[in-house]
C-alpha cells in the first residue's frame, strides 16, 4: 500500500484506470465528474421548485392551511437526522483521507443508519397522510383524495383539515401532490444514496479504499450532501409556510 | 495528493451550526413577520445552512475555481428558469385584455 | 513551426480497434470509444429510417387536399411519431453520440472518454429508451403532437402518451451521461500542449453541446414525469380545470426543446468548421470568435424559450422579452456563417464530397436562420405560428443544416472510422441530389406556410395542393439521394479502397494515427506544439512512412 503521495505520479496502483495518466488525473476527473452530475439534479428538481413557488404564490391560503397540517416534528426531526448524517458523511471521507479503515467503516455505517431512519419518519409521515386521506388524485386506487374539513365550533380533531380564509379543498390536493411529488423524489434519491453506501460498506470492509485511492467515498459523499440540501430547503418550504398564520 | 484535509474541529462547528439553524427557522417560523418577511427569513436561512454544507461538507472552499464556477452556474440556471418564467407570471395582469 | 512536415507515420499494426477481438460480446461489452461509437451509428441510422416511413407517410397524405389516406387521428400519431423519433432517437444523439465518440478522444490525444463505462451505459440506456417508445408506436401509438402540450396529454388523449413518455424520459439519461463524460474528459485528459485554444473547433463545439445536453435535459425529465403522474394520477398541475396552467407546461417543456434544438445543430456546426477549414486548407478566419460563439449559442439558447409561447396567455411584455432575446441568439450563429465565408475567401477549396455538404449547409443555414427571425418577431408570428413556414424553417435547419453536417462528417472522417475510402464520384452525386431533394421539399412550404396553410391538418383547402405536390415529389428524390450512401457506405466496408492514415492530408491529430486506428488510438501520448488548422502546401506535404507509396484519392 503506497504510504504518502508526492509530486511523482504513482504508476500502477492497482486502482487506476488503463485510460488514466495517473491517480491526479482519475480523481479529479471523478470528481469533476459528480458535480457535473449534481448540476443536472440541481435543474431536475428545479423544474418542481418553480411550479411549487407559481403555485404557493397563486393560492397563499390553501398552502398555508395544507402545510399546517404536516407534522413540524416529524419534519424537524427529520431534518436533524440528515443534518447529522451528513456529519457522519464528512467524517467518513475525512477518516479515509488519514487512513484509518475502523472509524471509516463505522461513520459509513452510522450514515446509512440516519439515512434509513430519515426514510422510516418519511414513512410515517407519508402513512399519517394516507390515513387521513390526503394522498391526491387516483395515486392510490380507491382511497382518492378526500379529508375531512375541521368546521366551526366544533372540538379541534388533528386528523382534520382547518382551512384558513380563502383556503379551498381543490388547491390543498394541489399543495400535496406538490408535496408527495417533491418528498417522494427526495426519498427516491435517499434510497439510491442508502444503495450506494452500502456498496462503499462492502468495498471498505474488504479495505478497498486508502489515502491513495478514495474517490468513490468522496464523491457519494457529494451525492449525499447534495440530497441533504435539497431536503434543507424543502423543509421550511413545505412545512413551515403557514405556521405563523396559525393562531392558536 | 494535492487534496485538502479538513480539520474535524471545522466540521464539527458546521454541525452545529447547522443544528442552531434548523432550530432557529422553526422558531421564527411560528412569529408573524410583517409583509413576505416570514418567507425572506426562512429562506435566507436555508441559503445560509446550504452554503456551510457547500463550502465545508462539500470541500468547495478548498476545491478549484472550476468547481465554484459548476456551483455558480447551475445557481444561475435555475435563476434562469425562474426569473424569465416569472417575467410572465407576474405581469399578465399589466394589461387587460378586453375579450371579442 | 510546420506542424505536418516529415511527421512519421508508423507502419501500421495488424491489428486496430475494429479487429482486435472478435465476437459480438466485444462489442457488447466494449468500452472503447471507438466501437460504443458504431453501435450508436448502427442504431441511429435504424430509428432515422422508421422516422423517414413516418415522413414519407405523411408526405403521400399531403399529395392530395382531402385526407383521404390516413383517418386524422391516424394522421395525428404520424407525425407526432415522425417527431419523436427524429428529434430524440436521431438528431440529439446523431453527431455526439456517433462522431463525437469517436473523435473527441483522438482529437485531443486521450487513450478514451473519462468514463467508458459510462459511456457503454448510455447506449443501452439509449436502446432501452427505443425500445419502449417502439413498443408504444406498436401497440397504439400517440397523437399529441412532438410537444405533449396539455391538457390534450394529460386528459383528453386516448394514447399511449406514458409509454412514450417513458420512453423520453430514459432517453434522457442517455443524452446527460454524454454530455457529463464529453465536460471532464475535454476538461481534464487533453494531451501536454493541448491548450483550450488549440483544440480543433469541433471540440468547442461539442462542449458547448454538452453543456446544454447537462442543464436542459433534467428539466424536460422532470417535465415528462410530472406529464405523466398527471395522466395517471388525476392531479392538476397543468390541468386548468384543477387550478392548474397548462402555460405551466409549456415553459418547462420549452426550457429544454429550445435549446435541444442548438443540441442538434452545434455539433453540426463544429463538423462545419472543420470541413470548411481542412478543404479549403486555409486557418479557419477568427478562431476565436468562432469558438466563443458556441458557447454563446449554448447560453443565449436557454434565454428564448418564449418564443414558442408568443400565440399563448403568455403575457406581452415576457414575449417582448424573449423576442429580444431571439434576435439576439441570431448573432452568434452569424458570427460563425462570416468566418466560414471569410475563410473560404482566397483559399485552396477542393470541392470533394464533405466540402460539398459544407456549402450546401452554410446556404440552408443561412435561410433557416434567417426566416426564423421572422418567427421571432411578436407580429408576425401570429400570422406565421403552426403554419408550415415553422415547418419549413425548423427542416431548414435541422435537415439543411444538422443533416449536412453530419453527413459531411461522415464522409470526411469515413477513411479514419472504416480505414476504407468511399466512392467520390457516388459521393458528389448523391450530395447533389440530396441538396436538390431537400429544397424541393421545403421551400414551397414557405410559401404555403405564408399564405396561410396550417400544420398538422391532414387534409387542407385545394388551393395549397401545387405546393404539396412538390414538397411530395422533393421528398422522393431527398429519400432516393440518402438511400444512395447508405449503400455505398455499407458496401465500402468490404470493397472500398484502403485508407491510409492521412488520406487528405491535414494536420489534425486524429489524422496522425493509423486508418482505422489501434484500441488505444496512439502508440505514444502526443505532445502538442501546434495550433489547430496549421497548413503546409499540399506538395510539400510528405508522409513518411514504411509501408509504401501512397495511394491515389479517388
Amino acid at each position: 500500500m503506497a504510504t504518502e503521495a508526492t509530486a511523482p505520479e504513482i504508476h500502477g496502483h492497482r486502482s487506476l484506470q488503463h485510460h488514466f495518466e495517473n491517480m491526479e488525473q482519475q480523481r479529479e476527473a471523478g470528481t469533476l465528474g459528480m458535480w457535473v452530475f449534481l448540476v443536472t439534479e440541481i435543474m431536475f428538481f428545479g423544474g418542481m421548485f418553480l411550479a411549487y413557488t407559481l403555485y404557493r404564490s397563486l393560492y397563499p391560503a390553501a398552502f398555508a392551511s395544507a402545510s399546517n397540517h404536516l407534522d413540524i416534528t416529524l419534519g424537524a426531526v427529520n431534518t436533524g437526522v440528515l443534518i447529522l448524517s451528513s456529519f457522519t458523511m464528512a467524517m467518513a471521507v475525512y477518516f479515509t483521507q488519514i487512513g484509518k479503515r475502523r472509524p471509516q467503516v463505522l461513520c459509513l455505517l452510522l450514515t446509512l443508519l440516519l439515512g434509513l431512519t430519515f426514510l422510516g419518519i418519511k414513512a410515517v409521515e407519508y402513512h399519517d397522510k394516507y390515513e387521513d386521506r390526503l394522498i391526491p388524485g387516483r395515486l392510490i386506487p380507491g382511497h382518492s383524495f378526500n379529508p375531512q374539513v375541521q368546521q366551526e365550533g366544533q372540538p379541534v380533531d388533528p386528523h382534520k383539515l382547518h382551512l384558513l380564509p380563502g383556503a379551498t379543498v381543490e388547491k390543498v390536493e394541489m399543495f400535496y401532490w406538490i408535496y408527495f411529488a417533491m418528498t417522494g423524489m427526495h426519498a427516491l434519491h435517499m434510497i439510491i444514496g442508502a444503495g450506494l453506501l452500502t456498496f462503499l460498506l462492502i468495498f471498505s470492509l474488504k479495505g478497498r479504499f486508502d489515502p491513495e485511492y478514495h474517490s468513490p467515498v468522496e464523491v457519494i459523499g457529494l451525492y449525499w450532501h447534495f440530497v441533504d440540501i435539497v431536503w434543507i430547503f424543502l423543509f421550511p418550504l413545505l412545512y413551515l409556510l403557514g405556521r405563523h398564520l396559525e393562531h392558536g | 495528493m494535492s487534496e485538502h484535509i479538513v480539520s474535524v474541529r471545522v466540521y464539527i462547528t458546521i454541525f452545529l451550526v447547522l443544528l442552531g439553524g434548523t432550530a432557529l427557522t422553526v422558531v421564527a417560523a411560528f412569529f408573524d413577520f410583517p409583509w413576505q418577511l416570514n418567507t425572506i427569513v426562512a429562506l435566507t436561512i436555508a441559503t445560509i445552512k446550504a452554503t456551510f454544507v457547500v463550502l465545508y461538507f462539500m470541500h468547495v472552499r478548498y476545491s478549484s475555481r472550476l468547481v465554484w464556477v459548476i456551483v455558480a452556474a447551475a445557481l444561475f440556471w435555475m435563476g434562469i428558469l425562474f426569473a424569465l418564467t416569472f417575467s410572465d407570471y407576474l405581469t399578465r395582469d399589466w394589461i387587460s385584455i378586453q375579450p371579442y | 513551426m510546420r506542424a505536418i512536415e516529415s511527421f512519421e507515420v508508423p507502419a501500421p499494426p495488424r491489428v486496430n480497434y475494429i479487429n482486435a477481438q472478435y465476437g459480438l460480446k466485444s462489442w457488447l461489452l466494449t468500452k472503447d470509444h471507438k466501437r460504443i461509437a458504431l453501435l450508436y451509428l448502427g442504431s441511429i441510422t435504424f430509428f432515422f429510417f422508421i422516422g423517414g416511413l413516418y415522413a414519407m407517410m405523411i408526405r403521400l397524405e399531403l399529395l392530395t387536399p382531402q385526407g383521404d389516406l390516413l383517418q386524422s387521428t391516424t394522421y395525428n400519431k404520424v407525425f407526432t411519431q415522425h417527431g419523436i423519433i427524429m428529434i430524440f432517437f436521431f438528431l440529439i444523439p446523431s453527431i455526439p453520440a456517433t462522431l463525437g465518440n469517436f473523435l473527441i478522444p483522438m482529437m485531443i490525444g486521450a487513450k478514451d472518454l473519462a468514463f467508458p463505462r459510462i459511456n457503454l451505459l448510455s447506449w443501452y440506456i439509449y436502446l432501452l429508451g427505443g425500445v419502449i417508445t417502439i413498443y408504444a408506436l406498436l401497440a397504439g401509438g400517440v397523437d399529441t403532437g412532438w410537444t405533449f402540450y396539455t391538457p390534450f396529454s394529460t386528459t383528453f388523449s386516448n394514447s399511449y402518451v406514458v409509454a412514450t413518455g417513458l420512453g423520453i424520459f430514459i432517453n434522457g439519461f442517455s443524452s446527460i451521461l454524454t454530455g457529463l463524460n464529453f465536460i471532464v474528459t475535454i476538461h481534464t485528459m487533453r494531451a501536454p500542449g493541448m491548450t483550450w485554444f488549440r483544440m480543433p473547433l469541433f471540440l468547442w463545439s461539442h462542449y458547448a453541446t454538452s453543456l446544454i445536453m447537462i442543464l436542459g435535459t433534467p428539466v424536460i425529465a422532470i417535465t415528462v414525469l410530472l406529464l405523466a403522474f398527471e395522466r395517471l394520477a388525476g392531479v392538476g398541475i397543468f390541468n386548468p380545470a384543477l387550478g392548474g396552467d397548462p402555460v405551466l407546461f409549456q415553459h418547462l417543456f420549452w426550457f429544454y426543446s429550445h435549446p435541444a434544438v442548438y443540441i442538434m445543430v452545434l455539433p453540426s456546426m463544429g463538423v462545419i468548421s472543420e470541413l470548411i477549414a481542412n478543404f479549403s486548407r486555409k486557418n479557419i478566419f477568427g478562431y476565436s470568435f468562432v469558438a466563443f460563439s458556441s458557447l454563446a449559442i449554448a447560453v443565449f439558447g436557454f434565454l428564448v424559450w418564449g418564443h414558442h409561447l408568443f400565440v399563448t396567455p403568455q403575457s406581452v411584455y415576457a414575449g417582448m422579452i424573449f423576442s429580444f432575446l431571439s434576435f439576439a441568439v441570431a448573432i452568434p450563429s452569424a458570427i460563425k456563417v462570416f468566418n466560414w465565408t471569410a475563410t473560404l475567401y482566397k483559399s485552396s477549396i477542393s470541392y470533394d464530397t464533405p466540402m460539398l455538404y459544407a456549402l450546401g449547409f452554410i446556404g440552408l443555414f443561412t435561410v433557416g436562420g434567417m426566416t426564423g427571425l421572422f418567427l421571432a418577431s411578436l407580429a408576425v408570428d401570429v400570422h406565421l405560428s403552426d403554419t408550415y413556414f415553422v415547418v419549413a424553417h425548423f427542416h431548414y435547419i435541422m435537415v439543411g443544416g444538422a443533416l449536412m453536417g453530419y453527413l459531411g462528417g461522415l464522409h470526411y472522417w469515413w477513411p479514419k472510422i472504416s480505414g476504407r475510402m468511399y466512392p467520390e464520384g457516388w459521393g458528389r452525386f448523391s450530395a447533389l441530389v440530396i441538396f436538390v431533394g431537400f429544397n424541393l421539399t421545403f421551400l414551397p412550404q414557405f410559401v404555403a406556410g405564408y399564405l396561410g396553410m396550417p400544420r398538422r391538418y391532414h387534409a387542407y383547402p385545394p388551393e395549397f395542393q401545387v405546393f404539396n405536390v412538390l414538397s411530395t415529389a422533393g421528398a422522393s428524390i431527398l429519400g432516393f439521394g440518402m438511400l444512395i450512401p447508405a449503400i455505398y457506405f455499407v458496401w465500402s466496408m468490404r470493397y472500398g479502397k484502403h485508407a491510409e492514415a492521412n488520406p487528405w492530408h491535414l494536420p489534425g491529430l486524429e489524422w496522425r494515427t493509423q486508418s482505422p486506428p489501434p484500441t488505444e488510438n496512439f502508440e505514444e501520448t502526443p505532445i502538442v506544439t501546434w495550433d489547430a488548422y496549421e497548413f503546409a502546401p499540399r506538395e510539400e506535404t510528405e508522409v513518411v512512412g514504411k509501408f509504401g507509396p501512397e495511394l491515389e484519392r479517388i
